[in-house]
């Protein structure tokens, strides 16, 4: 139990980075912290006490199998959060050229 | 047949790959195709209703039969609601994609712009289908990623920082719609929708349970842009180029936001007194305060973007009176007219606010500025526009005959028959609001004569873009028709029904 | 930018057929040890990515590698997508059947058509993050120079 309270607080930790970091690059980096907890929580859920890997081999009788679910789900995670970090980056690089600097606090121009 | 839920995701995703390698040999590959794809989908999506359906039709992804009755393939359900939903989506898509034909052509990229359009509609199409809650995730996250670089689309200064914020808040949506996921495999073993919802029958409401709940109801309102989770919209819907711009507010907030919400919380979850609560509060927020927000903008999209969250607020309220209701044990029909009248009002809003989008784009065409205290005078020069501006106007602010008063009318008389008479008070107060509202961009656009300082760019507007403007205000006008016995059976009743009655997703989808 | 120090070069050399066939056989063993498509897929886009680094982006002609990586992913994609509606015509009325044959279990050519998935989706998976590195390289070599 106390492993996936870890696993909270872990997220908690990327959203204090994402919150309260001023450069842009720090804002992806605390942004990749909580997909990586999320990703910790999923395959943390599927584990069973002395279970093996769940892939089917002969000549064995009824052997107990981790639950595969959550590993189908964390891999199909991971390639959806590699495409939200490529993203965040291209449009990161692009906003320095535009703006000549990477502080939160100059990229401002849209208000109201 | 067991293939036609699968054709809606297919054919956009086939679209979308083929665009790239062929378009860069033949010129003009990827408008054709994207019009014939969108126009496919939207007379498939009638004729489904056309044709007639008794039970939901369920695919099952892989061929994988239930075992014990215990499902375990991924479903894709095409029932009452789904229908529903997919005929909003694929109709404002087509029409969108017809203005996009003349409004993209000073972009230099423009295979890109069809192709993450058709994985958008993919996405959306994915989404409103599916009856497994980590599928559900997939495709949200395929249409919202998908709109990201479309929202940065003309990499100018402006939008590439909207495009930040709105990913950065997005982004945390989908992580926190994930960890839920994760807390619902824990306690229910199963990612089918309907075996979920059997197995949370017999439970009690754990912690647990009630903190899956809220994650949800954050994640996807921050989807939705309900009050305080509306940053990102105002920049991101003013800032993406305006037949995106039409998508994003029409269908997008609704078929990954409401939706599910709808979806998640009527059949799934049991209704508990404090979430319905919770979310009649939410919409309460959002329709007073998107409203109030509205009145001060001079930014003609931005001012838009902030009706958008007020109008999400009439859907929300109508379907929370519908789930306290149904809490309680109330009278059904009044429900029912409750809920009606919230969908109903839902694909209203997508085409007024599709519509106003777009006329918004053939403004900033023509005079090249957004800027209302800049513009005016347009009434003579652009007559197309101009009328239609008008019309969207009289349907948004809730003007008989068009079709905005009756959705609005009917979760007024809901409200009131349900004795919740200072909601119904709110609604028609921000009703008059949002009347004032569009006065005042009517005559700052097309009617200020003397102090209008623009000049007209371009000599007129490309056929495809007032193509799509005069579709929509004609549907307007036909949409208020919707209210009469004989297309409600066909259209919204089957909504309705997959909603009151809660507790049949189970045993229909199971059974079948 | 400019490449590496020569021992740099050299080793990198080396170790990227090691890098290539390490990935092959990840991506081709997909059905009998962990890994498939897109562990492999990313190891053999690593090994690619190593070499660039080593050796500079000045010996390459960036636009036109980066035309064929894109065209790369969008038909190994198609042929996906074909893969699957297949089902449809070969058996049944089903979307993504398992329609060859399953041989044994343990053997390297079984269990149907996953294994041409696997292979396929690889070769999407290293195209895709390929054409993502060479179009940030091309962004910042070309434009914002």
């Amino acid at each position: 139990m106390t492993v996936y309270v870890m696993c909270f607080i872990l997220f908690l930790v990327g959203l204090y980075g994402v919150l309260t970091r001023r450069n842009l690059i720090k804002i992806v980096i605390g942004f990749s912290i909580m997909e990586f907890s999320c990703f910790l929580f999923l395959a943390m859920i599927g584990y069973i006490e002395n279970g093996l890997a769940p892939i089917l081999k002969e000549e064995m009788e009824n052997p107990v199998y981790v639950d595969p679910l959550p590993q189908a789900m964390v891999l199909t995670a991971i390639v959806i959060g590699l495409a939200t970090t490529a993203m965040l980056l291209a449009i990161a690089i692009r906003i320095y050229k535009k703006y000549g600097t990477f502080d939160i606090r100059k990229v401002n121009e849209l208000k109201g | 047949m067991e293939l036609i839920p699968a054709l809606y995701i297919i054919i956009p995703l086939l679209g979308a790959f083929l665009i790239p390698i062929i378009g860069h040999f033949v010129k003009g590959f990827q408008k054709t195709i994207s019009v014939i794809i969108t126009l496919f989908l939207v007379f498939y999506s009638v004729w489904f209703y056309i044709v007639g359906y008794e039970a939901p039709a369920v695919t099952k992804v892989g061929g994988w039969e239930a075992v014990n009755g215990v499902p375990i393939a991924i479903y894709l359900i095409y029932d009452g609601l789904s229908a529903f939903i997919i005929l909003t989506v694929n109709l404002i898509a087509f029409l969108s994609t017809v203005y996009a034909m003349g409004y993209i052509k000073r972009f230099t990229a423009e295979n890109n712009f069809y192709a993450l359009l058709c994985l958008m509609i993919a996405g959306m199409n994915g989404v409103v289908l599916s009856g497994d809650i980590f599928n559900m995730y997939v495709f949200l996250e395929i249409a919202v990623i998908a709109s990201y670089a479309l929202v940065a689309f003309g990499t100018e200064k402006r939008e590439l920082e909207a495009s930040f914020k709105y990913q950065v808040l997005g982004g945390i949506a989908s992580l926190l719609i994930l960890f839920a996921v994760g807390l619902l495999y824990w306690q229910t073993q199963t990612l089918n929708l309907a075996d979920i919802s059997a197995i949370l029958q017999y439970q009690d409401q754990s912690p647990a349970l009630i903190f899956t709940e809220v994650l949800l109801i954050v994640g996807f309102g921050l989807k939705e842009a309900m009050i305080p989770f509306h940053a990102w919209l105002p920049d991101a819907h003013s800032s993406a180029p305006s037949p995106i711009s039409a998508m994003l507010s029409g269908v997008l907030i609704k078929a990954v936001g409401v939706y599910a919400l709808i979806r998640l919380f009527f059949n799934i979850f049991t209704i508990t007194y404090e979430v319905s609560l919770l979310i009649v509060v939410l919409g309460t927020l959002s329709m007073v305060i998107g409203v109030l927000l509205a009145i001060s903008q001079w930014d003609l999209k931005r001012l838009l973007a902030y009706h958008s969250i007020s109008q999400m607020g009439y859907v929300v309220i109508g379907v929370g009176i519908g789930m306290m209701i149904i809490f309680e044990d109330g009278n059904r029909t009044v429900a029912a007219l409750s809920i009606a009248g919230g969908l109903f009002h839902l694909i209203n809003h997508a085409v007024f606010k599709g519509l106003l989008f777009l006329d918004a784009g053939a403004i900033e065409y023509m005079s090249g500025t957004r800027n209302l205290k800049e513009l005016g005078g347009l009434s003579q020069k652009m007559p197309v526009t101009s009328s239609t501006s008008l019309g969207a106007s009289l349907a948004i602010s809730g003007i008989p005959p068009f079709n905005g008063f009756f959705s609005k009318l009917l979760i007024i008389i809901a409200a009131v028959r349900a004795e919740f008479y200072l909601l119904a008070a709110l609604a028609v107060f921000v009703n008059f609001v949002t009347l004032g509202s569009f006065m005042k961009f009517i005559r700052y656009a097309f009617f200020n004569m003397k102090e209008s300082k623009v000049s007209l760019k371009a000599k007129k507007l490309p056929f495809s873009m007032k193509f799509s403007m005069i579709t929509m205000v004609i549907l307007c006008v036909l949409m208020s028709l919707m209210v009469f016995p004989f297309f409600r059976d066909i259209l919204l009743n089957p909504a309705v029904d997959v909603l009151i009655n809660t507790g049949e997703y189970a045993t229909k989808i199971i059974g079948s | 930018m400019n490449g590496m120090t020569q021992i740099v070069k050299k080793v990198t050399q080396l170790m990227s057929g090691l890098i290539f066939m390490y990935g092959l056989y990840i991506i081709t063993h997909g059905h009998l040890t962990p890994g498939g498509g897109f562990a492999g897929g990313a190891i053999v886009a690593g090994g690619f990515i190593l070499l660039i680094l080593a050796y500079g982006s000045k010996v390459l002609n960036l636009r036109k590698e980066e035309t064929q990586t894109s065209i790369t992913e969008s038909v190994a994609l198609l042929v996906i997508v074909m893969l699957a509606l297949a089902g449809l015509f070969l058996g049944t009325y089903v979307f993504f059947n398992n329609y060859l044959p399953q041989g044994e279990i343990g053997q390297l050519i079984s269990a149907g058509v996953i294994p041409i998935y696997n292979i396929f989706i690889g070769m999407e998976v290293a195209a895709a993050l390929l054409t993502i590195f060479l179009g940030l390289v091309i962004y910042k070599e070309e434009v914002a120079s």
